[in-house]
């Protein structure tokens, strides 16, 4: 299959022998061909009745059974063999749309001839299946080395894509999607919430920690008590933070006017972001002090030798050099915000927690998955963006291509 | 000219510099030489303040450095640091416009200014100006160092082991480029080495550093001749003597009339040169000629035998 002209010297790893196979293929593919033959759907006539599972070929009309399973065999052989990597690339992102409209198909399928209490969703083999191939997918495009801007187009594309999927109304027979159409106006507001949380006390830890890496720099005897400080806020468990800060919250609200005036109360927003911040203080100020720690002795002295000021050298110098890290601290607060912040539902603090904990205490998965899945997506989201971010910003290598 | 007036640095129980005393007239080129650890850079740095010394004071044309604030004395001093130092985020153009920038030069002559520097050092603007540094070789990065220290046309240029990271070959001619540099500029230049060749070849003054003292400073023609400590003849090397007095001196300073058989050798190359070559091809005598190709008489290998001698 390989002509050894044209072996290139990846090809030639393992003691000189060309490989046939792809490492990350070898585990991806045989995950994706077992799960074809666990229950791609899952049908209850109503909420009450047992779930019944259904394999691929009684989830959907024959033919296109067939079709779908030789689909995604090609797809999952090509995650196998080694062949190109933009191949690669194209037929895992294929598989999964492929599996996303199979599934609302499959919905449609099973509602034909059910009344409208039936519930329908995606069951074990959908998701594995699911699993498999973006994990085959992000392997191939981390390969491709793509530009960060190229890579936000596609994320944007990709969010852009599931969007239309779900206003289409081609998953609307599913389960978690009828939620979502019983509650679009809460979603969105639980959306919106749960960005300004997360975002929020982000931008609140950036305000206040990039200064203390700074001072952590600056003066070498703060350090290790502000690091010490920050860690230990680390290991308190996140609920138990929540809950910590009711108390004097509360205490604040109901004894000083200009707080409760605010809207601060013992429950809700204020204590969620003053948790959320407190969590997010120790990645932006570690990541920035090790940025700065980077910066290399003799850039620092050049730049004193010139004459730069200290607030030269700071901003002209020292933050543009440890921007890269200190973006990669964002990054950590960023992804861990999004999910602690579903925590946030439980002191009344909004976000798609809302939807967890509500379908947790009604058991109803649906509702479970209303608030999981979009959380996995915006964090998913923030990373491609955030990483795409940090490579723009090591200015002193440039790509070559 | 640069004073340097008794000047001591003290870290802890630790004496990095003593007592030194020496001034450096304007144009020239003062070599600061000595083995690692014995204060070089320490005293280097004294001079822009980047040091603040225990005692003693440094003037420059007659005002003492103290006197002005030290971001300020440092922008009207070039200073390459050791590893050059190049800010790896930016441009050789925006490293070269750093201290213009400072000290609020218009972007049009800052632009000219870059060009120019560019040009001397042998960098096509175009082709170097938007580069990183990290697209630079060694030699190039060494050169854009240079440029940068020079770019707000400073009097004074400091110098610390600029040459040390380069290989032979480029170091030698990176060491004639700064000399050429330093004439065209009129440049006062204060170079640290440990390389007594560097010196010899550099330096119109020496000054010789061991254990934070100065031990001579003197021209190297003296410092070959009467060294004033043991350790700097050590440094020197006794066998190395007459062949870096030889050094020193072009041929032109032997020419007696007369003629003499084969290959001419310039009036403007070393009499080491000369020497090596009366070695190598045999001759007791070679025919002189000048930068226009004339001859001009011969250089006998008992001339040279004269100006290798202790006694002259
Ligand atoms: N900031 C400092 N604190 C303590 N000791 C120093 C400091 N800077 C230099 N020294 C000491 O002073 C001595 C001279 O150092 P330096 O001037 O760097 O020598 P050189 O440049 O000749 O190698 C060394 O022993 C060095 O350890
Ligand atoms: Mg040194």
């Amino acid at each position: 299959m390989n002509s050894g002209a044209t072996q290139t010297s990846e090809d030639l790893r393992d003691g000189g022998r060309a490989l046939w196979y792809d490492k990350v293929g070898l585990l991806v593919a045989p995950i994706a061909v077992a799960a074809m033959f666990l229950p791609f759907m899952s049908f209850a006539a109503n909420r009450i009745v047992e779930a019944e599972s259904r394999s691929i070929l009684a989830s959907l009309p024959q033919t296109y059974a067939v079709m779908l399973l030789a689909a995604l065999g090609v797809a999952a052989l090509l995650l196998l063999v080694r062949t190109s990597t933009k191949l690669r690339a194209v037929s895992a992102g294929a598989a999964i749309a492929l599996l996303l409209v199979a599934a609302g198909l499959a919905a449609d399928h099973l509602s034909a001839d059910a009344n409208t209490y039936a519930r329908v969703r995606p069951a074990s083999g959908f998701w594995l299946l699911l699993f498999a191939f973006s994990l085959g997918l992000t392997d191939a495009i981390t390969r491709l080395r793509l530009r960060p801007t190229t890579r936000i187009a596609l994320a944007t594309a990709a969010l852009g894509a599931l969007l239309l999927l779900v206003s289409s109304g081609l998953w609307s027979n599913i389960s978690f999607l009828k939620e979502y159409e019983n509650q679009a106006q809460l979603f969105w507001r639980e959306a919106r919430q749960h960005i300004t949380l997360s975002v929020g006390s982000m931008l609140a830890a950036c305000i206040v920690g990039i200064p203390l890496g700074i001072t952590c720099q600056n003066q070498r005897g703060t350090r290790s008590a502000i690091l010490n400080t920050l860690t230990f806020v680390q290991t308190v468990p996140s609920l138990a933070l929540f809950g910590l800060l009711i108390a004097p919250l509360s205490w604040l609200a109901s004894n000083v006017p200009v707080v409760s005036a605010l809207g601060i109360r013992g429950i809700g927003t204020a204590p969620a972001l003053v948790a959320l911040f407190a969590y997010s203080l120790l990645p932006i100020t570690g990541n920035t002090l090790a940025g700065l720690e980077g910066v290399s002795t003799s850039a620092r002295e050049a730049a004193r030798g010139m004459g730069m000021t200290r607030h030269q050298r700071l901003l002209r110098i020292e933050l543009p050099l440890a921007l890269p890290a200190i973006l990669a601290g964002i990054r950590i607060v960023l992804v861990q915000n999004i999910g602690l912040t579903t925590i946030a539902a439980l002191i009344g603090g909004g976000g798609f927690g809302v939807f967890v904990f509500q379908g947790l205490g009604q058991a109803s998965i649906d509702l479970v998955l209303l608030g999981v899945i979009p959380t996995i997506i915006l964090a998913f989201a923030s990373a491609v963006l955030m990483d795409a971010f940090i490579d723009m910003s090591r200015k002193e290598r440039r790509e070559h291509r | 000219m640069i004073e340097i007036d008794a000047v001591s640095k003290i870290y802890g129980a630790m004496t990095a510099v003593e007592t030194v005393s020496f001034n450096v007239e304007a144009g020239t080129v003062a070599a600061i030489v000595g083995t690692s650890g014995s204060g070089k850079t320490t005293l280097l740095r004294m001079i822009n303040r980047l040091v603040e010394p225990s005692s003693g004071a440094i003037r420059i044309d007659g005002e003492d450095t103290r006197t002005v604030k030290p971001f300020e004395l440092r922008r009207r001093i070039g200073y390459v640091i050791q590893g050059y130092g190049l800010f790896p985020h930016k441009t050789v153009a925006e490293n070269i416009a750093t201290v213009p920038q400072l000290v609020g030069w218009e972007r049009a002559r800052i632009d000219q200014r870059i060009n120019e520097l560019l040009d001397v050092f042998q960098l096509n603007p175009a082709e170097y100006r938007d580069r990183l540094p990290s697209e630079l070789s060694g030699g190039q990065q060494q050169r854009v160092g240079v440029a940068r220290a020079l770019a707000a046309e400073p009097h004074i240029l400091l110098m610390d082991e600029p040459f040390g990271a380069l290989d032979p070959i480029i170091r030698n001619k990176a060491r004639d480029d700064l000399s050429a540099i330093q004439k065209k500029f009129g440049t006062t230049v204060i170079l640290v080495t440990h390389d007594m060749d560097e010196a010899i070849q550099l330096g119109d003054m020496i000054a010789v550093m061991d254990g934070g003292r100065l031990l001579q400073y003197d021209t190297p023609q003296n410092i070959l001749l009467h060294p004033a400590h043991p350790f700097v003849a050590d440094l020197i090397g006794q066998n190395e003597r007459p062949f870096r007095l030889l050094s020193l001196a072009p041929v032109s300073t032997a020419v007696e009339s007369g003629d003499a058989e084969g290959a001419p050798v310039a009036e403007t190359a070393t009499l080491r040169d000369a020497f090596a070559e009366m070695l190598w091809s045999r001759r007791s005598a070679l025919p002189v000629v000048s930068a226009r190709n004339e001859r001009i008489g011969r250089v006998t290998m008992d001339a040279i035998s004269r100006r290798a001698a202790k006694m002259q």
